[in-house]
């Protein structure tokens, strides 16, 4: 089952032409998902070379999708063009945009979370500044390095890249059922609410690792559904108690602003909702394994 | 990136919201010349990024030319809340104010969307009135693909209950602030206190604006805006370089790559240094995915440049880079920077997970070097460059 991603799920690259989107896209393909065209109006009707396999190039997502019947797109578009590409998706009706790209200005992405709200939530959007989301064994749509880990029961979902690898590698014996990077950027389409009731809708997860960092107030509502809302075990790390407020910590969300945002807060509303949150990765780890041997 | 009064104010007057005549001066003697100019009196204002500079002393009234030069005197390098003062605005004198109100725009994460906030109580922060006095404070939610519209800005001049005597005129500063909001790409703009004055006009006397740095890239006249004067010589140094960095008060240097993975690694820090002195981070420093050796070069030499660090951390979780990459990245960079005749004194730790991690090991192991320490977990690693910054100390 897994959340969001599977097997049969038909994967665009908006970008693919792109150095970055070639880099990512054969990684995918190695990784075993469908990848069945790339999108690029300039080099519509031509096709990519991938270690022999041929990936056609569309002149938009509407059309790719027409052809090949494709329900994800990912996007390795630059920060200035973001925008446009997500809002093309978007009118495509394509179920599913994830949004590869660090540095798009917060009023754009605001723009096109409100696009994708307008036109009746038919697209959802994971991202941006994500590594995007892998169902191990079946299909990976984006960064996730596919050889971390192996098909298991175990949920993921993160702000942070690093920290997602990190957490697949600490419980790479036990396996993933999927892992979602939802990203680090103040404004992003998918959040872990959205990822906790997917997983915990999911028969294929057992227990969920949520991994939060500071900036905002996520994770106090995503500790709020939990409690009313998650009846499988949850398993929690905060990143970035040690951060000063005010500092901006490379990603553009993750800011103290006074007294809002910290990782005390965080911990402190997923420790009352009855999440157990490790003081380290590997600590965390060690918790999700203790839940999981019963 | 959130400026100073006198930035904002430039910004509203180059978007019509109305303000009062004022330029900025860092030096006492300058105050007189610009006193001049306003007609022989003024006020003068301290630039600091802190709240509560009038308390401090921070602004004062100058009835005349010479008194504006003493004051400038006094306010230029003065200490407000650990700020200190390298500018002051020299504005033009408030006409009578009658009553003080607040208008801001902001992003609101929570919603993914913006926010209008409005009060007719001014003058004081909002965040204390929304505690006191809720009801006197109208929060409306902005459409971003809609904007603030004549329309809605009259919808949210109604919700705060602006007296009808200035509602059109709260209704055209709400739109050209928002203006202000959606050109410059910025994530607030507040005007605090919006005041009326005795003609009944309405004037923005005071505000805030912090501006999104991910637009920097349409917004090419905000770099300027940078305060480079109180910028950390260290942090300054590594944003020529485009490292992500930011300067701490501990003594162990990190180096990591990716965003949450370094955050992470001040956090273990912090709690291993609990058994070692009380040491902690010096630094935040994120080399991102590639961790090539000229970026990890770069990245140590920031951190060694740094007097308080007494050890390094490297946290490298291989992902989609391989580590064998990342360890050959260390030993060039090691070597770069002898080459370059930096003095490499302090103990490194460094710590490989992930994507080919055993070959990078090797590397490691294989080069030897008599700073470089392995240690193969997250927190030993993190234990023992806690334990070599206390023995340094």
């Amino acid at each position: 089952m897994a959340i969001f991603l599977n097997k049969d799920s038909k994967v665009i690259v908006q970008g693919m032409t792109g150095s970055t989107g070639m880099k990512h896209t054969k990684l995918m393909l190695g990784d075993g998902t469908n990848i069945v065209g790339g999108v690029n109006p300039r080099k519509a009707g031509t096709s990519v070379d991938f270690d022999g396999t041929e990936i056609p190039v569309f002149g938009t997502v509407a059309e790719a999708m027409e052809k090949t019947g494709a329900n994800v797109s990912v996007l390795f578009v630059p920060p200035a063009f973001s925008k446009a590409a997500v809002v093309e998706a978007i009118d495509a009706e394509i179920p599913l945009a994830v949004v590869i790209t660090e540095g798009i200005a917060v009023h754009d992405s605001a723009a096109f979370y409100a696009y994708a709200v307008e036109k009746g939530n038919k697209t959802r959007i994971i991202g941006p500044n994500c590594p995007g989301l892998i169902t191990p064994g079946q299909s990976n749509a984006g960064i996730i390095p596919g050889d971390i880990t192996k098909p298991g029961r175990i949920g993921l979902v993160s702000k942070s890249g690093t920290l997602t690898y990190q957490m697949m590698y600490e419980l790479r014996d036990i396996g993933f059922s999927s892992a979602v990077g939802i990203g680090g950027d103040p404004v992003i389409g998918t959040t872990h609410i959205d990822a906790l009731a997917a997983f915990e809708a999911d028969p294929d997860t057992d227990l969920i690792v949520m991994i939060g960092e500071i900036g905002g107030d996520a994770e106090e509502r995503a500790a709020a559904f939990i409690k009313e809302n998650v009846t499988k075990p949850v398993v929690g790390y905060v990143a970035g108690f040690t951060a000063p407020e005010g500092k901006t910590m490379g990603h553009a969300g993750a800011i103290v602003s006074g007294s809002s945002g910290t990782a005390a807060a965080k911990k402190e509303a997923l420790e009352a909702a009855g999440v157990k949150v490790g003081k380290t990765p590997t600590e965390t780890a060690k918790l999700a394994r203790a839940i999981l041997a019963g | 990136m959130d400026l100073f009064e006198y930035q904002a104010r430039d910004l509203f007057a180059k978007h019509d919201v109305p303000v009062l005549a004022g330029e900025v001066i860092d030096t006492p003697e300058a105050a007189r010349a610009a006193t001049e100019r306003l007609g022989g009196k003024s006020v003068v204002k301290a630039q600091v990024k802190v709240g509560g500079r009038g308390k401090a002393g921070g602004v004062k009234l100058a009835a005349t030319a010479d008194e504006a030069v003493e004051h400038a005197t006094n306010i230029l390098g003065m200490d407000i809340k650990g700020h200190t003062v390298h500018k002051v605005m020299i504005a033009e004198t408030a006409p009578e104010i009658v009553e003080e109100y607040y208008v801001s725009f902001l992003l609101d994460r929570a919603n993914r969307t913006f926010l209008s906030i409005a009060s007719v109580e001014g003058g004081m922060e909002i965040e204390e009135v929304a505690e006191t006095r809720p009801e006197a404070v109208a929060k409306t939610p902005i459409d971003a693909n809609v904007g603030v519209t004549p329309e809605v800005a009259r919808q949210i001049v109604e919700a705060a209950h602006f007296p009808a005597e200035v509602a059109d005129k709260v209704a055209d500063v709400l739109v050209t602030l928002w203006k202000t909001f959606v050109e410059e790409d910025a994530l607030l703009v507040e005007v605090n206190p919006l005041a009326k004055v005795a003609s009944g006009d309405v004037i923005a006397l005071d505000g805030k604006v912090s501006l999104d740095e991910n637009a920097e890239f349409r917004q090419p006249e905000h770099e300027a805006l940078q305060d480079k004067d109180s910028a950390n010589p260290l942090e300054a140094a590594a944003k020529e370089k485009n490292l992500n960095y930011v300067k701490l008060d501990g003594e162990v240097g990190i180096i990591g790559n990716g965003a949450g993975l370094v955050m992470s690694t001040l956090d273990v820090v912090a709690y291993a240094g609990e058994n070692h002195g009380g040491v902690k981070p010096a630094n935040f420093l994120d080399i991102g995915g590639g961790a090539s050796a000229q970026v990890m070069a770069n990245g140590l030499e920031i951190i060694l440049g740094d007097e308080d660090v007494k050890s390094v951390f490297v946290n490298v979780f291989g992902g989609i880079t391989a580590c064998d990459e990342v360890a050959n990245g260390i030993v060039q960079a090691l070597k770069l920077l002898e080459d370059r005749g930096e003095n490499v004194t302090k103990p490194l730790v460094v710590r490989l997970d992930g994507n080919n991690a055993e070959l990078g090991r090797k590397i490691l192991t294989d080069a030897n070097h008599p700073l470089v320490q392995r240690v193969d977990t997250m927190d030993g690693a993190a234990d023992k460059a806690a334990e070599l910054a206390a023995a340094a100390k």
